[in-house]
């Protein structure tokens, strides 16, 4: 049984509603306002990068631009940065295309590096919790707040953002939008035509932290403590 | 724990408050801190007034057809692969949640911190048939171990110092290190994520279900929510039935309200959005989803003029202004929502008789109805409880039924009336400090416990003005 106790349970909110219950034919009215759109509406791509390296001071990330050609040696300083012993990535499509494969074959001549391996199975998730620093793309990234939305699947675990003590977002440009009302815009027209989200969108914005010690600011919780957004052109 | 988290009377729970100064402390500083933020934020957006009409009127059409909407969340859980079970009451959501813990042989469950659980006493039920509860938000885990309810819906632990919570960690989990923030949250850190590793089941609250796709949104920023929906193959969550929206477009605009009016943040470090069961061949997530929705009172606030009290989002931005929650603290509303909010919603799901007297710890400024960022007429609805516990339901508390019963007689009877007002100042002398009434007796009593009263002049209004005109000095 799937599904319990649901015709008793809404006949009763439809009664106290005064009304027959309603299963279908209702739609969003058309709202009176919509600010959402407004936010950064006609910024450039330059502009919005600009909005993005500013507010990542707010959440206490690091900020780094560079182009493919770039990359590897980019990521190399980042992860020397961290004292980085191993590594942990998702198996993502555009590895190939940013060269990352490359880099992290030549890494692993000097750190463990782990590609995430779905016939694996929870051995990926052993290895993310003793890795120092998980690396996966943003899928879209939102300047206002300095977000990146990663939407996983069976090549990409939670995992990799998450259990290690260091976070490295590989930021594609053109994933850049105003905020996150393009990506819960894209989510939503790709639900009407029939593409269901994935199992977890996480919007991750810089490292964990927390205030519930006498208001004081504590920066990495449960999740990283450290995080790195690099931007590639 | 239930909504009510104590038996001690109202007053008593107010002088408690009043007498932590460090408490008072604590809050006041909060208080202006997440002011500030809000109003920043609001600021900087340059239209706030156009997202609060925009967060009202999505929170209305929802409400309006809340059937409508959980038929459909329902349906499309089911479709990914999902258990919905619709609990009318909070012991058919307890049951529920219990039977799947049973059966799944579960020693161990983690939590994350979530209000509807704490109102429908969970833990408890779990605790009872043996199972090992663990709170994960630093917060909630801090009060766990320390049996202490949660003063605040946003920081729970709130009213508690470094010092106090270096303590509950020594005494219970014998930590040895100093009491610096840091220092207790990487303790916390360690010691959790063994349990997050090692938990059979993981349980959530829901900020926003979303109904077109069957998914539930977590609003967090330690990390905690990711860790309990990621890592155990069981997955609870536990939604009050009004945490929903139609579509990710609407959810985005409540959760940039949320954030904002909650902590002044454009958004918290996780704003998690998992989708029923893990898919084919993904290693993170659960491969049993359970989503509860939960009644518990709720409906019967449907359809009344209380409905938009509904709509709230739980951001605490009416706490954070509350004059009244400034001095008294969370635990003095003897709800696990306090402040404006909670005096709203507490007497309409638990009844007036226990809570009669919070619709009046409000100096009704409307600083909470200002604040609000769906703008639920919050003073106003207060005003409407005290109408209703004083002309219908006779509920009044008892010192006001009392004193109000007494002025009448005695205002009513000339003699006494005048007699009195002659002998008020040397009848109070004994209580009256340079001209005020500190501690005063019988029915100033609830007064002058929280504040002072002035002392009776030395002539009343009438013998003065006789006196007046007689010509005689004023």
């Amino acid at each position: 049984m799937a599904i319990q106790n649901r015709d008793s349970f809404l006949s009763n909110l439809a009664a106290n509603l005064g009304r027959p219950q309603r299963r279908e034919s209702v739609s969003r009215p058309e709202y009176s306002v919509q600010p959402q759109h407004e936010v950064f509406k006609d910024y450039s791509a330059e502009e919005l990068i600009g909005v993005l390296k500013e507010h990542c001071k707010v959440i206490h990330t690091d900020f780094v631009r560079t182009d493919k050609s770039d990359l590897q040696a980019t990521l190399k300083r980042v992860l020397d940065g961290y004292e980085a012993a191993s590594i942990i990535a998702s198996n993502d499509k555009r590895n190939q295309e940013y060269g990352l494969d490359k880099a992290y074959e030549e890494f692993s001549k000097e750190v463990d590096v782990h590609i995430w391996d779905a016939s694996l199975g929870k051995e990926n998730q052993v290895i993310a919790e003793r890795t120092d620093v998980g690396i996966s793309f943003s899928d879209i990234t939102l300047a206002e707040s300095g977000t990146v939305a990663l939407m996983t699947n069976k090549d990409n675990g939670r995992s990799i953002s998450l259990m290690p003590k260091c976070y490295v977002a590989i930021i594609p440009k053109e994933t850049i939008v105003p905020r996150m009302t393009q990506a819960a815009g894209k989510i939503h027209q790709d639900n009407e035509k029939g593409i269901a989200p994935p199992s977890s969108v996480c919007f991750v914005t810089g490292p964990s932290n927390s205030a519930d010690i006498e208001m004081n600011l504590i920066v990495g919780v449960h999740g990283p403590v450290k995080v790195t957004y690099i931007v590639v052109d | 724990m239930s909504i009510k988290i104590s038996e001690a009377p109202y007053k008593e729970r107010i002088g408690k408050g009043i007498d932590n100064d460090f408490m008072r402390q604590a809050v006041s500083s909060a208080q202006g801190r997440f002011r500030n933020g809000r109003l920043t934020q609001a600021e900087e957006l340059g239209n706030w007034e156009d997202w609060r009409q925009l967060g009202e009127e999505i929170r209305s059409h929802t409400l309006e057809n809340i059937d409508y909407y959980l038929y459909q969340l329902s349906e499309e859980v089911e479709k990914r692969g999902g258990n919905v079970f619709f609990a009318e009451t909070a012991e058919e959501a307890n049951t529920y949640i219990e039977n799947v813990v049973k059966k799944k042989n579960a020693k161990k469950v983690v939590k994350t911190k979530s209000m509807v659980t704490e109102e429908i006493g969970l833990n408890k039920t779990l605790e009872e048939i043996g199972a090992e509860v663990v709170e994960s938000d630093l917060g909630e885990w801090i009060l766990q171990l320390d049996e202490d309810p949660p003063s605040h819906i946003v920081t729970p632990a709130l009213h508690k110092n470094r010092q106090q919570i270096k303590n509950t960690f020594q005494d219970k989990k014998g930590y040895d290190k100093s009491d610096t923030p840091e220092e207790l949250a990487s303790f916390a850190r360690e010691q959790l994520r063994q349990d997050f590793l090692t938990a059979d089941v993981g349980i959530t609250g829901c900020n926003f279900a979303i109904a077109e796709s069957g998914s539930v949104t977590l609003v967090t920023n330690e990390g905690n929510a990711e860790m309990v929906t990621s890592l155990p193959d069981t997955q609870i969550s536990v939604m009050g039935m009004e945490r929903l929206v139609p579509t990710w477009e609407d959810m985005e605009v409540l959760v940039s309200l949320l954030t904002r009016a909650a902590v002044g943040q454009k958004l918290t470090s996780y704003i998690t959005t998992i989708t029923g069961t893990r898919l084919e061949e993904e290693i993170d997530g659960p491969d049993d989803y359970h989503l509860v929705i939960v009644d518990n009172g709720r409906s019967k606030i449907l359809g009344t003029e209380f409905q938009s009290a509904l709509h709230c989002i739980r951001c605490a931005a009416c706490i954070n202004v509350c004059p009244v929650y400034r001095h008294v603290g969370g635990h003095a509303y003897n709800s696990i929502y306090p402040g404006p909010i909670g005096a709203v919603l507490t007497p309409l799901l638990d009844g007036y008789e226990d809570h009669k007297e919070l619709p009046y710890a409000s100096s009704l400024c409307a600083a909470c109805t200002e604040a609000c960022p769906v703008k639920i007429p919050l003073h106003e609805q207060l005003i409407r409880h005290r109408e209703i516990i004083v002309e219908e339901e006779k509920k009044s508390p008892a010192s006001e039924k009392i004193m109000m019963k007494g002025f009448a007689q005695w205002a009513s009877n000339p003699a006494a009336y005048k007699l009195s007002t002659k002998v008020a100042r040397s009848a109070l002398k004994p209580w009256t400090k340079e001209e005020y009434v500190e501690n005063g007796p019988g029915p100033l009593k609830g007064w002058t416990d929280v504040r002072d009263f002035p002392a009776p002049g030395k002539q009343s209004f009438r013998s003065w003005w006789n006196k007046r005109q007689k010509g005689g000095e004023a």
